[in-house]
């Protein structure tokens, strides 16, 4: 016996859960595998669909200087830029209507925690570290924050969350040509905290507005910390640990005391608005009646002949504490991630796909895999299966891999997503497609 | 054992961290990547000692789920409490002697329910609680839980032992001490309901699974009874019996612990082929269509708020429950969210643990009042003592619920 389904999805990152969704409202039901908790929890919450032309990724990744213009800069619409990558890119062979409909299966999943829907072009955020990243969609409580928007600024960092060095990025900032006066200012967080108190505790102490000492609570200390460095500015932007998932209510509070709006500015990990993002989809996997199973890596397959002579995956398994349990459906999606996400391997020979064993296309000398430079155009970055436009693994020969099997997100090759800023439009395009020819199928 | 390859693949990411229910409240307990990884790294260091804050985990396990780079977490915070209690807690301590108690809860509810009803009495006596605080440091604030008037093996024995013989489908039964001495409805509804299926079933000679002694840092304890464990499950793996638990820390323990601290013969074979009871039901029998016939409103069968203990999220089983009795007409059962419910063994027995562990379960109380009726449901014993204890609802087991609905009904299995 096995576990049975209409589509199993292993990997339960971006693409994996946009996958997932896709084929499920496709008629299918599915059971996504994961073999950690979510990979969003570590984002920044930001769905980046492409924000630097491939051409100018050099320039782009360097300056991103914010308000340049769109050749020398970030790209103002992402769907102008599809047709100039490679023709390989998975946008290229996907389609751009791919990207368009995955991002509203993105809005749609969730709803009114998320901004950015009402146009096709790139918003720009300010980020930590004082740069403008242009992004297809953003967390609503960033909205206030955006660099076009011409209002003046005060960023306040916390002693105790040493990431956002709030005055440098303010400097940057400024350096950057921004088109507002922007301040920063680092004040302690109110309460007693340890020093290498997590995030999410303080995250926690905001959103419960828990008593701060002197018969103060949090959010009353915070916003008195604040309120002598406010002059004349019309926004506060503070790390994004404004609550756990009740962030518009903290929001609003503290935009009252303070007299002004207050948004976030996107943290690296682990980032609450990464674990919203994923709280929120997983409720969007749930309302739609995935099954889900968690921490137990998928380790081996079997297959079987169909009537063609063509191989079609049976059965996978994956291994709980070293029992083999057995997971069989018609219609498989590889979405494991790339390198880091442990979908491909890579040995001193070759770069392999870590699941089933696709094809990875790749150069014959090691030498080649990478040339000098950080931001230079690294074969390795390029690395993952090939698909057709279905979203099916190709073999050597450019045959399907697997009669049953798709493939979605940093596991497919061809889009260097860091320079390109184009991580998680590449998930949701390619999700969204494997998605849904694994529910056609069934 | 050495784990510092382990604690070299720490990237430092600290999402061990955020997900670590203990220092979400306490803010003297500086986490697992201190608890883990750091600690190892300055272990290399002779003559280091172990950070007392190491007595402050509750060993729910959940950053071992969290670490995307497979850090041994737990394996490190359970060797590390081990090396502590050996090297550095006095033998003579009220707290060396309380979490002894504690760890060894089976060992005297062997002696308790010999009489049940006077030991319910005695422990129930509000003056005994308060003593037991005073002398002991375990908290007055909860009810000990009640001995069954017989206990399960007792009923075993007594019954002749299985029903039903087969020589494909057989299971060997760890109930573990607390379905033994106390919810002994759970076992039973496991045997009535594996039964159903066709299986054998056999109960075979057991100890505590160990859980609450590596909780505390007894060690040798846990030894003596996994090794105990081992050759007895071992044998009735030789015999064609897979392991099957109805706790999902006994499960875990056998699974995950035993290999990660023991090298008794037979410790991975009995780790491979140990399930927990529902997840086993899942994997081999069609559950879902003879479930799907089945109308709650035929068998009083309420509403329930689900509550998934950490060591069953640990094993990827969190969702199974929720997701099965999706097919169950008339049924709501709702998840009640992703948080630890605080009590984690033992450690919510703890006199100056209790308010941590009520204030992490805050979040599922809170929940489970949202949620549709009155009754809760967990695979775990303490999970499901703090979910009365924070709500006043009776809680089930998904077996029992498997049970009203599926057994000595006229629904074809
Ligand atoms: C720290 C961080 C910051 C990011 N910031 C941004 C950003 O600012 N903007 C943006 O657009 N995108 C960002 N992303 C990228 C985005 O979140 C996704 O990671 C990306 O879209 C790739 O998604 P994926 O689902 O293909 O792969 P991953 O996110 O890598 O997920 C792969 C999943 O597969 C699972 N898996 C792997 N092997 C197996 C197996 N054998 N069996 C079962 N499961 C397996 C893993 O556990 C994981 O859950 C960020 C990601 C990270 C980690
Ligand atoms: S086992 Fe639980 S309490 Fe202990 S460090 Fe890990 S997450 Fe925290
Ligand atoms: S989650 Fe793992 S890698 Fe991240 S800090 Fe903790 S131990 Fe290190």
């Amino acid at each position: 016996m096995a576990i049975e389904s209409d589509v199993v999805v292993v990997g339960g990152g971006l693409a994996g859960a946009t996958a997932a969704l896709s084929a499920a409202r496709g008629g299918a039901h599915v059971h996504l595998i994961s073999a950690n908790e979510s990979t969003l929890r570590q984002a920044s919450g930001l769905i980046d669909a492409l924000g630097y032309p491939v051409a100018d990724a050099d320039r782009g990744a360097e300056g991103g200087g914010a308000g340049a213009d769109a050749a020398a800069g970030p790209l103002a619409d992402p769907f102008a830029g599809v047709d100039d990558l490679p023709a390989d890119h998975p946008y290229r062979l996907v389609g751009a209507d791919a990207l368009r409909k995955g991002l509203g299966l993105f809005d749609d999943a969730v709803g009114d925690l998320y901004r950015g829907g009402h146009t096709d072009r790139n918003a720009l955020v300010a980020t930590t570290s004082g740069r403008a990243k242009p992004t297809a969609r953003y967390p609503r409580s960033m909205a206030p924050g955006l660099v076009s928007d011409e209002r003046s600024t005060l960023l306040v960092g916390f002693e105790a969350a040493t990431d956002f060095d709030a005055p440098l990025a303010a400097e940057r900032l400024s350096a950057a040509g921004v088109p507002f006066d922007v301040d920063g200012v680092t004040v302690a967080f109110p309460g007693e905290y340890r020093a290498d108190a997590a995030v999410t505790r303080l995250a926690h102490a905001l959103e419960r507005d828990e008593d701060a000492g002197g018969d103060r609570t949090t959010r009353q200390r915070l916003a008195d910390r604040v309120r002598p460095h406010l002059d004349d500015d019309e926004r506060v932007g503070f790390p994004a640990i404004l609550g756990d998932s009740h962030v518009e209510e903290v929001r609003a509070d503290l935009s009252e005391r303070l007299g002004v709006e207050v948004f976030e500015v996107p943290t690296g990990p682990p980032s609450l608005p990464g674990i919203r993002l994923s709280d929120r989809l997983f409720e969007a996997l749930d309302d739609a009646g995935v099954s889900m199973t968690t921490g137990t890596p998928v380790v081996d397959f079997e297959t079987e002949e169909d009537g063609a002579g063509d191989d079609r995956i049976d059965r996978v398994f994956i291994d709980r504490n070293g029992a083999r349990i057995p997971y069989a459906a018609e219609q498989f999606v590889l979405a494991t991630g790339g390198l880091v996400g442990k979908g491909l391997g890579s040995d001193r020979e070759r770069a392999t796909e870590a699941v089933f064993g696709c094809h990875v296309p790749q150069p014959d000398d090691r030498m080649e895999w990478s040339e000098g430079g950080a931001f230079a155009d690294h074969a390795f970055a390029r690395f993952g299966v090939r698909i057709d436009g279905r979203g099916r693994p190709l073999d050597a020969d450019r045959a399907p891999e697997f009669g049953n099997l798709t493939a979605a997100g940093g596991v497919v090759g061809g889009a260097d997503v860091a320079r390109e800023k184009s991580a998680s439009g590449v998930s949701l395009a390619t999700g969204l497609v494997a998605g849904r020819t694994a529910a056609e199928e069934v | 054992m050495d784990l510092r390859p382990g604690a070299d693949s720490c990237y430092k990411c600290t999402s061990c961290d955020t997900s670590c229910p203990v220092a979400e409240v306490d803010d003297s307990f500086p986490g697992p990547k201190f608890q883990g990884p750091e600690q190892w790294r300055l272990k290399r260091k002779e003559d280091t000692e172990i950070d007392d804050s190491i007595t402050g985990c509750s060993n729910c396990m959940r950053c071992d789920g969290a670490c995307p780079s497979d850090v041994p977490l737990s394996q490190m915070h359970n060797t590390a409490r081990g090396e502590y209690v050996d090297n550095q807690m006095t033998k003579l301590s009220r707290e060396y002697l309380r979490n002894r108690i504690l760890a060894n809860y089976g060992t005297l509810a062997g002696i308790g329910s010999k009489v049940p009803r006077l030991t319910n009495a005695i422990m129930g006596n509000s003056l005994v609680q308060k003593l037991n605080e005073r002398v002991l440091g375990i908290t007055a604030e909860r009810d000990f839980p009640e001995f069954a008037d017989q206990t399960f093996r007792s009923w075993w024995k007594q019954r002749g032992g299985p029903n039903v013989e087969s020589d494909e489908k057989r299971i060997a039964y760890f109930h573990g001490d607390y379905a033994n001495y106390n919810t002994v409805e759970v076992a039973k509804a496991l045997v009535r309901v594996y039964e159903a299926f066709g299986y054998e079933i056999l109960v075979p000679d057991q100890r505590c699974s160990g859980t609450p002694m590596f909780a505390n840092g007894m060690l040798d304890d846990a030894r003596r009874s996994a090794a105990v464990n081992v050759e007895s499950l071992g044998d009735a793996i030789e015999q064609g019996y897979d392991v099957v638990a109805s706790c999902t820390s006994c499960s875990m323990a056998l699974r995950q612990e035993y290999p990660e601290l023991f090298d008794f013969e037979g410790t991975e074979t009995v780790a491979a082929n140990t399930y927990d009871a529902l997840e086993y039901l899942l994997i081999n029998e069609n559950v879902i269509d003879p479930l799907s016939e089945v109308d709650a409103a035929d068998h009083d069968i309420p509403d329930f708020a689900y509550h998934a203990p950490c060591h069953s999220r640990n094993q990827g089983l969190d969702r199974q429950a929720v997701e099965l009795f999706r097919h169950l007409d008339g049924v709501d059962v709702a998840d009640v969210g992703d948080s630890c419910s605080g009590i984690s063994g033992t450690y919510g027995w703890k006199e100056e643990k209790y308010e941590y562990s009520m204030e992490i379960g805050e979040e599922m109380f809170e929940h489970m009042e949202h949620a549709a009726g009155e009754t809760g449901m967990t695979e775990c014993p303490t999970c499901s003592m703090q979910m009365e204890h924070g709500t006043g609802y009776e809680i089930d087991h998904p077996l029992q619920v498997l049970e009203a609905a599926l057994v000595d009904t006229d629904v074809e299995i």
